[in-house]
């Protein structure tokens, strides 16, 4: 008797093995992958202006005793578009919000600051993606929560929509 | 009347055929994205290392093989710090700090990865054990 059940065992495996690979054929994980960073501090870098007439950024300027955001955007990313007014709203609450430029020329954030709106104390423009690279982010928009003493408290991945912002708000206020 | 509903049937498929929107942008590559080392001994420490560092933007590919601006971003770091004389393993350890295991394709042996080198061995003793039995069995008879 318990050999004949023993001889189904095999197929019993390979059907098992066979879900498991359907599954993951027919409903792949979407892998968003997450900023080993947060907990850590801000790593350190000084970049140039992203563009002129406003400061570059630096992460000693992080450093100061208040929260803040950082911002992760590039003008050629459609995304950051539908970002724009809930990082204004943020702005007008008084939230300090620094951004990094990905891969961006001057002129195109000129641009698109000019049609979105320009929440940002300072644009620090990473030519070579190699501060979004040391932030452990993947893409763009990505949001870092800063508390006062340059630690990463959270990311935010994607864009920022209307319903995450008490979300960001009440972060921010744990992050004081 | 007729023209415009002749464009908007011109137009359908491309509602239905609309393929995510992958931005790039309008800068360059970077320095190294695409350019060899000029010391081939270096050249061919990153290019190891690039084949094993998974692409963060396409997911199934090495940097080494990914067109993505973001791969062609960390080609230029692996080659700058390599050229600089950082070691790969130091390179790889100071991303996997950033963005955890997954962006190695080289798993390290740890509390979770443990049966990938274990279980063959204990599919191999399983067998010797169960072809050992038979043939003990078969001399018997």
């Amino acid at each position: 008797m318990r050999r004949k059940l023993l001889i189904w065992l095999p197929l019993a495996l390979f059907v098992i093995f066979l879900g498991i690979f359907a599954g993951g054929l027919i409903k792949p994980e979407g892998k968003v992958i997450r900023s080993q960073m947060v907990g850590k501090s801000m790593p350190s870098f000084a970049l140039p202006p992203g563009l002129p007439g406003k400061p570059g950024l630096s992460s000693a300027e992080l450093t100061n005793g208040k929260p803040h955001l950082v911002n992760v955007f590039a003008s050629w990313c459609i995304p950051c578009i539908a970002e724009a007014p809930q990082l204004r709203q943020l702005a007008e609450a008084g939230v300090p919000i620094y951004g990094i430029a990905i891969r961006d020329r001057p002129e195109d954030l000129a641009r698109f600051l000019a049609r979105n709106g320009d929440p940002y104390v300072a644009i620090g423009g990473d030519a070579n993606s190699s501060v979004q690279i040391a932030l452990g982010s993947s893409g763009v928009p990505e949001t870092f929560i800063v508390d006062g003493k340059g630690i990463i408290r959270r990311q935010h991945i994607g864009d920022i929509r209307p319903e995450d912002v008490p979300g960001i708000m009440s972060a921010l206020a744990a992050a004081q | 009347m007729i023209v415009r509903a002749l464009l908007l049937v011109g137009l359908l498929p491309s509602l239905f055929t609309a393929s995510p929107v992958f931005a790039d942008s309008m800068m360059p590559a970077s320095r190294y994205a695409n350019q060899q080392l000029p010391d081939p001994a270096q050249e061919a420490q990153a290019k190891a290392l690039m084949q094993t560092l998974r692409c963060l933007v396409c997911q199934g590919q090495s940097i080494a093989d990914s067109d993505a601006e973001m791969a062609g971003d960390m080609r230029s770091l692996v080659r700058t710090r390599i050229q600089a004389g950082e070691k790969p393993e130091a390179i790889r350890k100071w991303l996997i700090e950033r963005y955890g295991d997954w962006v190695s394709y080289s798993p390290p042996l740890d509390g979770l990865t443990w049966p990938l080198w274990g279980m063959p061995i204990l599919f191999l003793a399983l067998g010797i054990w169960i072809v050992s039995g038979r043939l003990k069995r078969r001399g018997r008879r």
